[in-house]
């Protein structure tokens, strides 16, 4: 009993002395709303080439900008890494980014992969597509996502559920380009041609297609990637829509600096080198998604999907209408 | 009913404090403070209703919140009634009864609960949905038209619910069975009732605050559920908070929502305390093991495929699933970290779960002493939060620690020209915090109920012996206590390294747990990598399980 009231009192002086010794240093603070092993890699890598020592948590993008909120100027984060442009808008929205103008962000990263005002950056694109059954779907049957609320697909639609930010930000980019009335059509086309209830994850969609529950869908290509290193024989293959008219939505991730950033400086460089050849490469191959700098290549696997014309208008726009996508959605029974 | 459990005609209000309210203001500081903790963020999200009140309202009641109510209640009423039947059915088969396989049913019974209820889910969706390996066999079989239950629906999510929650109700009522006297089961025996007929008018009655108890946290897991609903993708009143607040940007919004369903459990528990009326539940002896039932026959069976089927649905199966996955997919993940992960889990666990319970038999016992109603209300108040979705409870506790933290930099910094960052923020002992103001309530409750079947007179007559409040807890109630301290210890050991929202916002830097590990799979889909820690978790689980298993046996049979 008494070691472990020790070990307690020990424990417990060490949980408050340590962070506020360690906050001295070259050190970089980092909340990431990536997962763990997809963001990783790449603080290794710089630690190793630069000596910076990262420290991180990860948790999902809406609590971590609630506590970069609520800190405030006592923050200790340097950085904020998120997936979702819709959820990067809300940040600078908050006020709790930081305008970075530098050069060289801005020629790695393509102007419509980041915040007009310099508050955040795309890192790796997302190309959210439709995913076909080879057995039961001829390519030339299909041409755009909203073709997919015409009656020919009645009952043979799956879809993931609209609560994934993923379909919120594609509807919302889809209010951008068409108007809400005539998204909100479409949107309830996709809902009368549903094939089963709605899943909880891209990967499940793939699979029903694959198993024969539903002919088409729309999937983030880097499930369907990894879906198929697994399953070389699936039967399902990409198909990239809308390419005679506004291109294939995509999505990114990415990362600011935070207003209240001790260290802007070593930030501002981290951010720089994440835009860089080595690290979009890593963030290319470590999850198949599309490297943001243009400059470098994607993953063989993902290049052998073909090339694709992809929606150039500012994915700033989700954000702004991500509200009024769900309400459409919502609307039109679209769970 | 309540007239044959009655053995004390002293009216409830005065609790036992009757002989008893001396010298009670240094218990009843430490309580309001204690209470104080875990309450402030549970107004931090009342104090939402300042904010204006948004057009997120109108959208959502015009559309999407008339279903999620109708769900929300379906819920409510299928795990409600499922927990009970299943969890007062097995207590009473394993404590009353002798069957083949008792002995191991007893303590395995529990082990459902290291089982975080996501994980059943995702389990039962994988293995059964229609590109499920069943389906699939199925089909192989008997071709493509094989008629399968629809298993992302309505009965699929109550069964899943049912089997992840039922332990709550098992265990506590188990303890309370185990509690009743031999004598008063003679009494009915002695009064020509059969064994149903005493199960139904004598123990049933008489575990009702426990079984209460057990009831009331498996419902409010089931309402404060957010990741084995969306897995089925059955919307309930969860969804909509978190839809205001990831949707729509309106954590405000949400959060108003939240204190609804707050408002909503706190009236159903007054409901229910109300409904038991002045019935006293204190009773003394131990049951012994000659006093069970002896099963024989088809009853003998029966009683043995119950248990082994909820056995092998509720843990077996999701086990072996987890463990196929790990051999298939997520092998090359494990590592030495998995060592740190796992110290980690179960440090936190161990920690938190003691430092909960004691502060739950200080909040229980000042609770007794004290005749003030605030001092009541206040301890009552602090049981609510675990009814919140864990993420709006995980805001609301950072921004209390963040506001504090705040004051004491502008404190230290005015005394004596430091500039200083966080002190609570980030450090363990903020995330310990936070375990205890979430899981207080799974704490309170079993040891609330415990506290109900000690003998009033038994204390009175401590003090009129000349024993302080502190001897009168320490050598008295504590020790009868033991029962249900084991058990709330337990439950919140088990529950804090399941728990994910506030672990992943509150940790300090490297503080991965196992539960943070399957939040990094799922995130992204890759529920069978998430298999690993997933099944590292169930085996962390099983420590604090066969820890209660082995001090119960020794003291009970």
């Amino acid at each position: 009993m008494k070691v472990l009231k020790n070990l307690f009192t020990c424990l417990v002086m060490a949980a408050w002395v340590v962070p506020v010794i360690a906050t001295a240093g070259d050190e970089l603070v980092v909340y990431s709303a990536r997962n763990e092993q997809l963001i990783r890699p790449l603080f290794d890598a710089y630690q190793a080439k630069t000596g910076t020592n990262i420290r991180f948590i990860t948790d999902k993008a809406g609590p971590l900008l609630q506590r970069l909120k609520a800190e405030g100027a006592s923050t200790p984060a340097d950085l904020l890494i998120t997936v979702d442009a819709g959820n990067l808008w809300r940040a600078s929205r908050e006020g709790v980014l930081l305008s970075v103008s530098s050069r060289i962000l801005k020629r790695n990263i393509s102007s419509h992969l980041r915040d007009p005002h310099n508050q955040w950056f795309g890192l790796s694109v997302r190309a959210r597509t439709i995913v076909y059954s080879t057995q039961r779907v001829q390519p030339k049957e299909l041409s755009t996502y909203e073709d997919l609320a015409s009656a020919k697909w009645k009952g043979r639609l799956c879809l993931r559920t609209s609560k994934k930010v993923y379909n919120q930000s594609m509807v919302a980019m889809m209010i951008a380009r068409l108007g809400e009335k005539a998204t909100e059509k479409i949107v309830r086309g996709w809902v009368d041609n549903l094939a089963t209830d709605v899943f909880s994850n891209d990967r499940a969609v793939i699979k029903a297609i694959d198993t024969g529950q539903c002919d088409v869908g729309i999937v983030n290509t880097y499930y369907y990637g990894r879906l198929k290193k697994k399953k070389p024989d699936l039967a399902a293959a990409l198909y990239w829509p809308n390419q005679k008219g506004r291109g294939v939505h995509i999505n990114i991730s990415g990362a600011g600096v935070t207003r209240y950033a001790k260290n802007p400086k070593a930030a501002i460089k981290f951010l720089e080198w994440l835009s860089t050849r080595p690290a979009q490469e890593l963030f290319a191959n470590g999850n198949m998604e599309y490297p943001a700098n243009p400059a470098v290549k994607p993953h063989p696997l993902v290049a052998a999907w073909g090339g694709f014309k992809q929606d150039k208008l500012n994915v700033s726009r989700a954000g702004e209408l991500q509200a009024r996508a769900v309400m459409v959605m919502d609307r039109a029974g679209y769970r | 009913m309540s007239r044959s459990v009655k053995t004390n005609s002293l009216p409830r209000d005065l609790g036992f404090s009757g002989s008893l309210d001396v010298g009670v203001w240094q218990w009843r500081l430490a309580s309001l403070f204690i209470a104080a903790i875990v309450a402030i963020p549970i107004l931090i999200i009342f104090s939402a209703w300042g904010e204006p009140v948004s057009a997120v309202w109108t959208h959502l009641a015009n559309t999407v919140l008339p279903d999620l109510l109708r769900n929300t209640l379906v819920l409510i009423v299928g795990v409600g009634s499922g927990v009970f039947v299943l969890g007062v059915g097995l207590a009473w088969l394993t404590t009353m009864c002798e069957f083949p396989g008792r002995r191991l049913f007893e303590w395995a019974l529990m082990l459902p609960l290291a089982v975080p209820a996501y994980v059943l889910a995702f389990v039962a969706i994988g293995f059964l949905d229609f590109s499920g390996p069943v389906q699939e066999w199925l089909r192989s079989v008997f071709g493509r038209s094989v008629w399968f239950p629809r298993v992302r629906s309505e009965g699929g999510v109550i069964l899943v619910m049912t089997l992840a929650f039922y332990p709550y109700v098992y265990m506590l009522a188990r303890t309370a069975f185990l509690g009743q006297g031999r004598n008063v089961l003679d009494t009915g025996r002695v009064l020509g009732l059969n064994s149903w007929v005493s199960f139904y008018r004598i123990s049933l009655p008489m575990a009702r605050p426990a079984i209460a108890a057990g009831v009331a946290l498996a419902l409010m897991e089931a309402l404060a559920d957010f990741g084995a609903v969306s897995i089925f993708n059955y919307d309930t009143f969860t969804t909509a908070i978190y839809k205001s607040w990831f949707g729509f940007f309106d954590l405000a919004v949400a959060a108003q929502l939240a204190s609804l369903l707050l408002l909503f459990v706190g009236v159903a528990l007054v409901a229910e305390k109300r409904m038991r009326g002045r019935a006293r539940y204190d009773v003394s002896g131990k049951l012994a093991r000659e006093q069970r039932y002896r099963l024989t026959g088809w009853h003998a069976i029966a009683a043995f495929s119950i248990a082994a089927t909820v056995m092998l649905l509720a843990f077996v199966i999701p086990v072996l699933q987890l463990l196929m996955w790990v051999i298939e997919a997520a092998a090359q993940d494990l590592d030495t970290r998995y060592i740190r992960f796992f110290f980690n889990t179960v440090f936190l666990g161990a920690l938190a779960a003691g430092l909960t319970v004691f502060f739950a038999v200080l909040l229980a016992y000042t609770y007794r002493l004290s005749p003030e109603r605030f001092t009541r209300a206040a301890i009552r108040f602090s049981t609510l939060g675990y009814a919140l979705p864990g993420s709006v409870l995980a805001v609301g506790i950072m921004l209390s620690f963040v506001w504090l933290d705040k004051q004491i930099a502008s404190t230290v910094s005015a005394l004596f020209d430091i500039s200083m960052t966080q002190v609570l923020t980030g450090t363990l002992l903020a995330l310990l915090l936070a375990y205890v103001v979430r899981f207080m309530a799974v704490a309170y409750s079993p040891v609330d109920s415990a506290f109900e079947r000690i003998k009033p007179s038994l204390l009175q007559a401590a003090r009129s012996l000349g024993a302080s409040n502190w001897q009168i807890l320490w050598r008295i109630s504590i020790p009868m206590l033991r029962a249900g301290t084991f058990s709330a210890a337990l439950l919140v050991f088990v529950e804090v390294m399941k728990e994910m929202p506030a672990t992943l916002l509150l940790r300090p830097f490297g503080w991965d747990t196992l539960a943070t590990r399957i939040f990094e799979m799922t995130a992204e889909g890759e529920w069978e990598r998430a298999a690993l820690p997933a099944l590292t978790l169930v085996i962390a689980g099983l420590i604090p399980v066969v820890m209660l298993v082995r001090r119960s046996s020794s003291k009970w049979s």
